[in-house]
């Protein structure tokens, strides 16, 4: 069975073909824009998707060698994100399906980070406990099964990588604020400023992540931090990188494993585009070991937003014999709870 | 102008919960201030007076969240929570519906609303944010406009040239 996913939910076009569980192609605007736009893209997400849509699907079909006949299914996400730009791609992958008289699959974008895990091998056997951080989610899923979830916790104000870009646009260090700040504290000292660590009610596994921004707005003031200057760059803001960083990182990791430990669950997975970051991997990796458990970090390309995940969630609903009605509209708040079969 | 200096994010809290008592449907709520000075801390309030079950959490990410509340009569209200802190372009609010949302007969309160330009509705009410000496303290000051009640056909949301320049997406 061959299934294609789109993924339009916010900034990135993206679309992949799945061939029985196997990934064939995953093209996302990066790869397109630098061979064909010259860089170019219009401002508007939408009007973007809308120019990238047909290319980004011709591009995966002919990377993965299979022709639109050959499909069996459609899928897309629906949500949550941007409307405009999830409208896009569903709309598309809609009349696609109705083109080709073959099921169309709406996904639901957080059950798509979870499904990256299960795109290549080393994959989690089931159950294992998932954390999702990127820089519109943050949130802790024990996946029970395909499509069986308990939602454990979330941010409750900002998420993990929103914190990063805020935090580096305090620093006045640029955009995307996940990489330059991981860039920054590899020689930052870690310890050097004491932020709080946010962990909540006892036993709650939700997260916050905006009394550690407001903190360091606070340290800034109180150093005199104004702009990047002299004065600042080097040392200072290697150290307040290192220790914001050491802040958010413990948090995320120390639920993590009190989840598996509660739930008796061996796998543990991070899945989002914070887990690139270089001492989430770090730390995760310790505390695996530490109590015994099995850490998977999909590949970097499958925790952003990509469309080979959604082809995943497309390709294993269709396998349960289940779809969805044409008739499923767009809807930028979805929680995970409400998606597992629409 | 309404001025209070806050004390603690709960503080906040309870003082946007107080305000949202004098709020309507179909009003515009402008959020003004900096990274870290209570704007979403506020929208919490607001979203508790009208009885919101949802976690509220910042929407800086896909700029726009809805929630269902209830009004003083039990009756369903929607709450559109924008943020325009990725916004680079005013074209991009109606691209998130902001027209449709702003007579939706709902409230709507936005996040860095200090990047409206044309779009600044007529009828609003404007809470800026100052960070305070501490790092819990928090001034804010809130002010209605039009300042005196001249209700007349000006009620639009904003202006109509601005609604011609940009046909619907």
């Amino acid at each position: 069975m061959t299934v294609l996913g789109i993924e339009t939910s916010c900034d990135e076009t993206s679309a992949a073909v799945v061939r029985h569980g196997k990934l064939l192609s995953n093209v996302t605007t990066v790869q397109l824009i630098h061979s064909k736009y010259g860089g170019v893209v219009p401002e508007l997400a939408s009007r973007a998707h809308q120019q990238l849509i047909v290319p980004i699907v011709d591009e995966s079909l002919l990377k993965a060698n299979v022709k639109k006949e050959e499909l069996k299914a459609i899928s897309a996400v629906y949500g949550p994100g941007l409307i405009g730009s999830i409208l896009v791609g569903l709309s598309f992958g809609k009349a696609m399906a109705l083109g080709l008289g073959v099921p169309f699959v709406g996904v639901n974008h957080m059950e798509g980070h979870i499904f990256s895990n299960l795109i290549e091998d080393p994959k989690p056997a089931f159950p294992f406990m998932n954390l999702t951080a990127s820089g519109g989610h943050t949130q802790l899923v024990l996946v029970k099964e395909p499509f069986d979830y308990v939602i454990l916790g979330e941010t409750i104000d900002d998420a993990a990588g929103e914190a990063f870009d805020k935090v580096a646009k305090m620093l006045d260090i640029g955009y995307p604020g996940g990489p330059l700040i991981d860039k920054y504290a590899v020689v930052g000292n870690p310890r050097a400023v004491d932020f709080p660590r946010s962990y909540l009610d006892e036993g709650s596994f939700d997260f916050s992540f905006s009394g550690l921004k407001t903190s360091v707005l606070y340290y800034l003031k109180r150093s005199g931090f104004q702009k990047r200057t002299a004065e600042f760059d080097g040392n200072f803001i290697a150290d307040v990188c290192a220790s914001f960083q050491a802040s958010v990182v413990e948090v995320l990791v120390r639920k993590l494993i009190l989840a598996a430990e509660k739930f008796s669950v061996r796998n543990i997975a991070i899945a989002g585009g914070v887990s690139a970051n270089t001492e989430l991997r770090r730390q995760a990796a310790e505390a695996a070991v530490r109590n015994g458990l099995k850490l998977f970090i999909p590949k970097f390309e499958y925790c952003t937003d990509n469309g080979a995940m959604i082809a995943m969630v497309g390709y294993h609903r269709m396998l349960e014999g289940n779809h969805s009605d044409l008739e499923l509209t767009a809807e930028p708040g979805l929680s995970l709870s409400r998606s597992s079969r629409n | 102008m309404h001025s209070f200096l806050s004390k603690s994010p709960e503080d906040t809290t309870n003082y946007a919960d107080s305000f949202a008592s004098s709020l309507q449907r179909n009003d515009i709520v402008m959020l003004i201030g900096d990274l870290g000075s209570g704007k979403t801390q506020f929208v919490k309030g607001v979203c508790r007076f009208f009885q919101v079950r949802d976690t509220i959490s910042s929407p800086t990410f896909v700029m726009l969240h809805r929630y269902e509340g209830r009004d003083g009569r039990d009756e369903e209200l929607l709450l559109y929570h924008f943020d325009l802190y990725k916004v680079k372009r005013e074209s991009e609010i109606l691209e998130l519906g902001y027209e449709e949302f702003s007579q939706a007969n709902g409230i709507c309160l936005i996040e860095w609303a200090d990047k409206l330009r044309e779009l600044i509705p007529h009828r609003r009410a404007e809470i800026r944010f100052t960070l305070g000496s501490t790092e819990n303290e928090r001034r804010i000051d809130i002010e209605r406009f039009p300042t005196t009640r001249t209700n007349s056909a000006v009620d639009l949301p904003y202006t109509k040239k601005l609604q011609s320049e940009h046909p619907r997406y």
